[in-house]
């Protein structure tokens, strides 16, 4: 899932200096899990904002929406919109630009920062694991990711920097490459890791569009009625 | 020939190498580094010239090892993967071979949290196995990393680091054996304090045929004092620093501290000497070049072979 982090409020509050009537918009997908921007964190937003002598005078309001990254769920906020002068999206990156463009003439601001694709290790702490690189070599490495889990993203690890089996870059980050030599030994799969793995084939340096065999079908399927 | 430098001619000649190695200014004092060049000239058959070492802006690489160039000392062009894509890598590769340089090493380099611009966007585009293998597919293949034709391919014996200290231990030697068939002419390692483990990995490369297909330059990094010892012990990352090796220091005491560094390190190089499957030493004497000619005399390497 998508991983993000509230910005400081004193961030939030330079974004909406001056609006009157603010929606903070939570959803309810990724970000309420990783309790960054879900409906409780919308309501306790609402509140340290209402509170604070900084953003005095304004009205807050809170609502939360299933998803941000889906029209279909913008469109509940159609009718209720148009009561405000600014938007606040607790929503991650892309939930943010879709209501960004749903309510285009209102201004729309995020409050958290998209942090990254991670999983849950326990309530409150997540680790990321993927940066969408697009050509997954996780076959490869035993299921552990080096662009995203090895500091220097190697695909032929491990540098000379591993500190026993932490990164270089700190002992409490464990070398990624140390993890992927010890799961390929214990299931005798070395082999794999001898072959010299050639330069990767970065395909997300582009804006990317995905278009799945089902659309297909069906828009082709439209345009023939 | 690959490249015809001069440190491909020593080894190809069977001499046993010695390389040293310059750390570029952080500015454009030219004067400093001509001063650090000086020291190396003559001692030294390569000197390496590192790329933003540790993480820290310094005048360039390929430009320092013009200069070395022009000073009169072979340089050995370091490149790391932190800071240039792989346009910007083989573009310099043709500006270097372009202006003369023959030797070049291939690194990953240091994580940029360890220098003065944590905050920047480390590249690592493709890593050092990777860069080797452009290197080689240009020099041999007149081809770009995109398999697009050369004009006039760049002409570079190519070097690759490696640490036979860090873990996992068993596996070095397997990515040894990658490097070399990456492409990689000539090995440098990591400073080298722990002579058992080498002494087993050296024995490892000899068995694997390694040694065969690529020189092994073992790196050397005189003690100056038990400070540095400890500091390499436990802040540089990878690197083995046996207690033994700092009780000698610590027993030679602070006057004689220096001086029994050197000793060290000239036991050291003997050994290696007489080692099958050593090609040479790498000297690498961090901000104490002057004090080069002094131990390349003690350690029994000059004169230095004329190829
Ligand atoms: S290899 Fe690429 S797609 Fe696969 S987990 Fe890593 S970043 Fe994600
Ligand atoms: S120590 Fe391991 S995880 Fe860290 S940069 Fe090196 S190979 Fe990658």
């Amino acid at each position: 899932m998508i991983i993000a982090e509230r910005k400081p409020i004193p961030e939030i509050q330079s974004f909406v200096a001056g609006y009157h009537k603010v929606l903070v918009v939570g959803c309810g997908t990724c970000v309420a899990v990783c309790l960054a921007g879900g409906s409780k964190e919308a309501e306790i937003l609402t509140n340290e904002l209402t509170l604070s002598p900084k953003t005095a005078g304004a009205r807050f309001e809170s609502r939360t929406l299933e998803r941000q990254c889906d029209m279909e769920f913008l469109s509940e906020l159609d009718e209720q919109a148009a009561e405000y002068d600014a938007l606040l999206s607790m929503a991650c990156g892309a939930g943010v630009q879709l209501l960004a463009e749903r309510f285009s003439r209102i201004p729309v601001f995020p409050a958290v920062n998209t942090s990254c694709i991670g999983v849950n290790r326990s309530v409150g702490w997540y680790e990321e694991n993927c940066r969408a690189c697009g050509t997954c070599v996780l076959a490869l490495t035993a299921g552990i990711c080096p662009v995203t889990r090895c500091a220097k993203g190697l695909f032929n690890g491990p540098c000379g920097g591993t500190n026993i089996t932490s990164c270089e870059i700190h002992p409490d980050q464990p070398c990624a490459w140390h993890m992927i030599y010890e799961r390929l030994a214990a299931q005798d799969r070395l082999q794999q890791i001898m072959e010299i793995s050639p330069a990767n084939d970065w395909r997300n340096q582009q804006p990317r569009t995905i278009v799945q065999p089902g659309y297909e079908e069906r828009t082709s399927a439209l345009k023939e009625q | 020939m690959k490249s015809g430098s001069k440190l491909e001619r020593i080894l190809q000649a069977g001499h046993f190498a010695f390389t040293g190695e310059v750390g570029p200014p952080r500015g454009c004092n030219v004067q400093a580094l001509k001063e650090k060049i000086s020291h190396l000239k003559g001692h030294v058959d390569a000197a390496n010239v590192t790329d933003n070492q540790t993480a820290v802006v310094r005048l360039s690489s390929w430009a320092a090892s013009l200069i070395c160039l022009q000073e009169g000392v072979e340089p050995n062009f370091q490149m790391v993967c932190r800071d240039r894509n792989r346009l910007a890598m083989q573009a310099d590769i043709l500006g270097a071979s372009a202006h003369g340089i023959r030797n070049m090493l291939c690194l990953s380099g240091d994580h940029q949290v360890f220098g003065d611009h944590p905050q920047a966007k480390g590249v690592f585009d493709i890593d050092s196995i990777q860069l080797l293998a452009m290197v080689k597919g240009m020099r041999d293949d007149s081809a770009f990393q995109s398999g697009g034709g050369i004009d006039e391919a760049p002409k570079m014996f190519i070097g690759a680091a490696a640490n036979p200290f860090a873990e996992p231990f068993e596996w070095r030697i397997h990515r040894l054996a990658k490097k070399i068939s990456a492409g990689a002419d000539f090995i440098q390692t990591q400073c080298v304090y722990n002579m058992d483990k080498a002494r087993e990995w050296v024995k490892q490369a000899n068995d694997l045929g390694l040694t065969e297909k690529a020189s092994l330059l073992m790196g050397i990094t005189p003690m100056k004092s038990v400070g540095m010892a400890r500091y390499m012990q436990s802040k540089v990352p990878g690197m083995e620093v046996p207690e033994a090796i700092i009780r000698r220091l610590r027993e030679a005491g602070k006057q004689n501290v220096a001086e029994e560094g050197i000793k060290i390190a000239c036991e050291q190089i003997q050994e290696f000497k007489e080692m099958p499957g050593v090609a040479g030493i790498h000297l690498m004497a961090i901000e104490w070049e002057h004090r080069v000619p002094e131990i390349a005399e003690r350690a029994g390497m000059l004169p230095r072979p004329e190829v």
